[in-house]
Formats: structure tokens, sequence, C-alpha cells
């Protein structure tokens, strides 16, 4: 019982860490269109600094750092490796994203070195607590909750403000909404900060959790990130939260499933074989709108 | 009349490409004296071992990206299914044991080269006929598992568009990696462990009973069943077919309308690429001389991707050219940039181990922004230029 309750809590918390990455992947795709593969290596680069940073400053003033400057990173990515291609095909703005990518994890690699490198305990939440007779660290607990009031604010900026205004527009056609007077960069560079933003903080949550960040660490939490954003259909935020969840929850139950059963190995694969049923029964995902073509 | 006097021609190019080869990998043997480059240890070998399994992997990836315009990110998958079906069918029986050794032997207890062993006898011209062959039969089986594999993955990716295709062959692949790494399996792949033993490039040297190497015949494999695979593509490319996918490429509804099966093509071009992606990848177990699935990862699909993208989408040849040139520049050309270095006593700063990748991702971001057309756009290199024009002998190596 106890283990089962150890199982989910890790499962919701990992769900949640992945959600605030998978936002960052459906804000962008809503409005893009575009798979942003290197999303998951600024997530990467948000816990490097995280390291470099807290070696120097004091916590205190180097988690906003940590914040301000992924949220830079992703402000530069997005003006000068997406931007030049805006009327290019879609399919080259994808291997841009996949460029980005590649630079972002070598350019890891050589400041580390290749070394993993190990997260900083940051005091308060790395300490153990007690819950329900097991013991887990006080951000496995904070978590869920941090989650659900990033969401509630950022449904409240979209819904409620004059960018989130913009960014619905945008989302739905990028023509007529140039015509209404939005300003369709500037929306872009908000949608990139607020995805980077939130990648940064997920990557406070779920590198406090892990034992080391190596230049590759990066890219499977993002791809399972947008899994997540794909299930629970691309372009919608609470979607791209509950398909995190699930996704967080199921993956830590195959994970904690008996060892004799030898299925850990399958945790990922567990993610991808969820995402090409979601793309065969249901490709509009749990809540996104179906798409027509017109001819 | 015209065409098959080029045929020809372009036939004649390959065949004195590949006399070329096996002359430069023999001529430090025979005229004693010649620059370290020559040496059959030099990374010039590795180089061009290297590009000729990467470029028949980037061609098939074109084939696919390119000219059919199915944007598929599985390319690593298909490989680790060529990789290790080759490994599996070629260690010899008598290396079974030792290689499976956690798993108390192998389930398959044949190996192809013991196999055709046994008709042509293990030794002397009879063990290398058996060997060609048993190697030849069990790299055409590679391609096959793979393009399987292929179609069975082909019947719920290839109904999604664009960037679902793209990410969900991405999926494939990292669920085939799992897969092959499981302990369950082990009899049969070895788990996480490596397959070894099989034969490599190198097994197809000619030596004398002593073990004193007669006549090197390690790049000109790789460079001879890369530009058999090659040729076919382009054959393909060149055909019906080839027309039906850039149609498809092009416009679907339009390709549609005009009476083209849109899923039997796309189906067709999904399989042939990945059927050579399984022979690139049998070739790949060659050159590292090991099969593991670690190795297949998303990058290195990545990494594949960007050379077709440098070489320009839609170009044989660019995927060719851009093949050596991205193996030449990271393998040998650019290593400098991973050492310190002073000049006098000034130490060129930044210069240290990973620097090179940076730089050449740095070079990929620009040509993937500012040259987006590539090297060679959709445009190729003519070959019946090649006998008039005088080309560079460099360039001539390339364009096979």
């Amino acid at each position: 019982m106890e283990y089962i309750i150890s199982v989910l809590l890790s499962g919701i918390s990992v769900g949640g860490q992945y959600a605030l990455i998978a936002i960052g992947y459906t804000l962008v795709y809503g409005i893009l269109r575009l798979i942003n593969f290197a999303h998951g290596d600024v997530f990467m680069v948000a816990g490097l600094l995280g390291i470099y940073l807290t070696a120097t400053l004091p916590i205190t003033v180097s988690l906003p750092l940590v914040i301000i400057l992924t949220v830079l990173l992703g402000f530069i990515i997005e003006r000068a490796a997406y931007k030049p291609l805006r009327e290019a095909p879609r399919m080259s703005v994808m291997i841009s994203a996949i460029g980005v990518s590649y630079l972002l994890q070598n350019t890891a690699t050589y400041v580390t070195g290749g070394q993993p490198m190990t997260y900083p305990t940051i005091s308060f939440l790395s300490d153990t607590v007690n819950l329900f007779g097991t013991q887990t660290k006080w951000v496995v607990i904070i978590t869920p909750f941090l989650v659900l009031f990033l969401v509630v604010c950022l449904s409240l900026l979209i819904n409620r403000t004059k960018v989130g205004m913009a960014m619905r527009a945008v989302s739905k056609d990028f023509e007529t909404s140039r015509l209404m007077g939005i300003k369709i960069n500037s929306v872009i560079s908000v949608t990139f900060i607020i995805g980077s933003a939130l990648a940064a903080v997920g990557s406070i949550l779920f590198f406090t959790n892990y034992p080391a960040i190596t230049p590759m660490s990066g890219a499977m939490p993002g791809l399972k990130a947008f899994v997540a954003a794909v299930f629970g259909g691309i372009g919608s935020i609470p979607g791209a939260v509950i398909g995190a969840f699930i996704i967080g929850i199921c993956e830590t139950i195959i994970k904690g499933l008996p060892s004799s059963w030898d299925v850990s190995v399958f945790s990922d694969a567990f993610t991808f074989a969820l995402l090409i049923v979601i793309l065969v029964f249901k490709p509009q995902g749990l809540f996104g709108e179906a798409a027509t073509d017109k001819v | 009349m015209k065409q098959s006097n080029k045929n020809v021609k372009i036939f004649f190019g390959i065949l004195i490409l590949l006399l070329f080869v096996i002359l430069l990998e023999n001529i430090s043997a025979f005229i004693p004296g010649l620059p370290m480059v020559f040496d059959p240890m030099s990374p010039l070998f590795t180089v061009l071992k290297k590009a000729a399994v990467y470029s028949l992997v980037a061609v098939s990836m074109n084939l696919l990206n390119g000219f059919t315009g199915l944007f598929s990110l599985g390319q690593a998958g298909f490989m680790l299914l060529g990789a290790y079906t080759y490994a599996i069918l070629t260690v010899p029986s008598n290396m079974k044991d030792q290689v499976y050794y956690l798993f108390g032997g192998c389930a398959f207890k044949f190996s192809f080269v013991d196999l055709f062993g046994m008709i042509f006898g293990s030794t002397g011209v009879g063990g290398a006929v058996s060997m060609i062959l048993g190697c030849l039969l069990a790299m055409i089986l590679a391609g096959c598992v793979a393009g399987f594999f292929a179609f069975l993955i082909g019947f719920p990716v290839l109904r999604l568009k664009s960037d679902y295709l793209a990410i969900a062959t991405l999926g494939f692949a990292e669920i085939l990696r799992a897969i092959f790494q499981w302990q369950r399996l082990g009899p049969v792949t070895n788990g996480a462990n490596m397959i070894k033993g099989f034969p490599t490039f190198s097994s197809f040297n000619i030596t004398a009973p002593s073990g004193a190497v007669i006549l090197r015949l390690s790049t000109f494999v790789p460079f001879l069943i890369t530009s058999i695979c090659v040729l076919i593509i382009v054959l393909l490319i060149n055909s019906s077919y080839g027309r039906a996918f850039k149609s498809i490429r092009d416009d679907e509804i339009a390709a549609e309308a005009m009476g083209i099966a849109l899923f039997k093509h796309k189906m067709l071009s999904f399989v042939i690429s990945s059927f050579f992606a399984g022979i690139g990848g049998a070739l790949f177990a060659m050159y590292v001389a090991n099969a593991q699935a670690k190795a297949f990862t998303s990058t290195m699909t990545y990494e594949i991707l960007l050379i077709v993208v440098i070489g320009g989408i839609g170009s044989v040849s660019g995927s060719i050219l851009a093949t050596f040139l991205y193996v030449a520049c990271s393998e040998w050309w650019l290593r400098f940039l991973d050492s310190e270095l002073y000049i006098g006593s000034f130490k060129v700063p930044l210069l240290r181990n990973g620097f090179r990748m940076v730089v050449f991702s740095i070079v990929i971001m620009v040509i993937v922004l500012f040259f987006s057309q590539g090297i060679m756009g959709s445009r190729e290199i003519d070959f019946s230029g090649l006998f008039k024009k005088k080309t560079p002998i460099k360039e001539r190596k390339q364009d096979q």
C-alpha cells in the first residue's frame, strides 16, 4: 500500500513537471504549427544554468535568474532560428528546430565537458517529509499544486488579457489577425517567453528529483511532454496538463512494476505507443479541435 | 540510344570509382614512403568507410523526405533492425556461446556464413565464397526485415500528415530501441549488451595464410554495396514510380486527382527507403564492428536528416556529397578543434574537447537558415559530363 502511494505520488510529480514543459509545446504548436524540438533542450539548459548559478550565487538570487536567462534563451532562439523562416515551408522550420536542439546539446557538452552534473540541493524542496507512512521529498508534494496555480494564471492570461486575446487570434488565423493590427512577432515572442519560463520552473522541480544532468537529459522529457501535448489535444492547455499527468503516472507505474518482469526498459516506449494509438484513433487528442484541410 | 549510352557511361564511372578506391587502399603497400594519409590506418579510410555507409542511409532518407515528401524520422530504428538482423545471422556458430554468455547461448544456433561453409568449405577460397554469400544474404535479409517492419508500421503511420508523421516514426524508432534492449529477448538480441564477432569490413581483406594482408578490400566493400544500392534508388526515382513520388511531394491532392494511388505509393516509398536503411544499418554494424541498440538514437536520425538538408532535399548526388563533407569534417578535418593548440606560446582560446561539434552545429544552423537549398538544391550532378569535362578526383569520388 505504502509502495503504491509512493509510486503514485512520484507519478503525479513527474506528470506535473512534464505538464510545465508540455504547455510550452502546446502554446508554440497552437500558434506556429511547429514542433519546437529545441524546447526539451531549453529545459536542459535551464537545469545547467541552475547548477552554475547556484554555485556562485545564493538560491534566492539564482533561481529567479535561471528563469530570466531561460526566457532570454527562448526569446533569442525564436528570433534567430524561427523568425527568418516565417514564410518558409513548415518542414524547414522543423529542421531549424532540430538544428537548434543539436546546437544546444553540443554546446552543453562543450561547456560541461560531457560529464554528468549534479543538481544542487535546494534546501526546502529537497527536504523529506513523511506522508501516509512514506518518505518523500517536498518537491513531490509541491509540484502538482504549483502546476495547478501556474495553469490557472496562464488560463487567466489567455482568456482575460489583451495579449491572451491576441494569442488566441493568431492561433486561429495568422493573416487575418495581422490585418486586425496584431503584431504577430511580439505575440509569438510572448508565447516563447511563457513557454521558456514554465520550462525553467519545470527544470528546477524535475532535476531536484534526479541525480544528474547530462546534455542529453532534455531530449527524452521534451519528447514525452510533446506526446502529452498531443495526447491532450495540441493547442489546448488543460489537455496538455491532463495528458502530462496521465503519462507521468503511467510511466512511474511501469518503472515501479516488479523488477522480475524486466519491463522498466519500456517506460519510454510506452509513451510513444500511447502517442501512436492516440494519433491513429483520435488524432485531435482528448480536447483538441478537429482540423479540416481546405483545398 | 542516347539513354543507354548514358547508362553505360554511369556504369563505367562507378567501375572506375571502385577501382580507384581499391588502388587508394593498397597504394601504400606497393609504393613505400608515401605520406601518412595513405596508410591503411589513416583517418582517410575511416572517413571513406563511414561516409559510404552514411551516404546510403542519407540517400534512403532523401528518397522518403526529399522525393516523396514524407517527413519521417524513423531512420535510426530501421538501421537498428538491419544491424541486428545482420549481426544475429552472421555471428559464427562457434562464437555464439561466447557472445551470448549472459543468456546461455543464442536462440539462433546457425550462422549463414557457416551454412555456406558447409557447401563451399570454410577455408581458403571456399571460405571466402561462403563468407561473401553469407554476408550478402544476411544483408539482404536485414533490408527485408526493416522493410517488413516499415510495412507494418506504415498502416497506422502513413495516414498522418507532416509533423505528426515525424513524431510517430520517431516514436516507433524509440519503441524498437526499447524492445531490443529488453532482457527477456536476450537469447536473440543479447539484451542491452552488444553483439560482436560477426564479419566486418576488414574481414573482406584478402590475406595470406600467415595473416599478412595481400589485398585490402575493407573500404572497397562499403563503396561497392552503397554504389549498387544508390544506383537502384536512382533508377527507381527516374522510373514512373519516382515521378509518382515526386507528384505526391509537390501536391498530394493533385496527384490523387491524376489517378495516383496515394497510400500505395507512400507505402512503397516508405518500405523501399526502410529496406535500404536496413542495409545501411547492416553496413553500420560492420563499420563499428558491433551491434548495440544504444547507438541508434534519435540523435543519429537528426544527424542524417541534417546531412540530407545540407546536401539539398531532393538531390541524390547532393546527399552523397554532403555525407562525405560532413563525415570528413567531423572525423578528420575539424578534429584539431578538439585539442588545445599553441601558436608559439599563445594558447588559442576556446579549443577544447567538444568545440568541434559546437562549430559544426553553428555551421549547420547557418546552412539551414541562410542556404535552405543546401549544396545542390534539387539539382543533380550531371554524370554524362563526367568524361568530357575534367572533374577533380575528389568530386568524382563523391558523386558516383
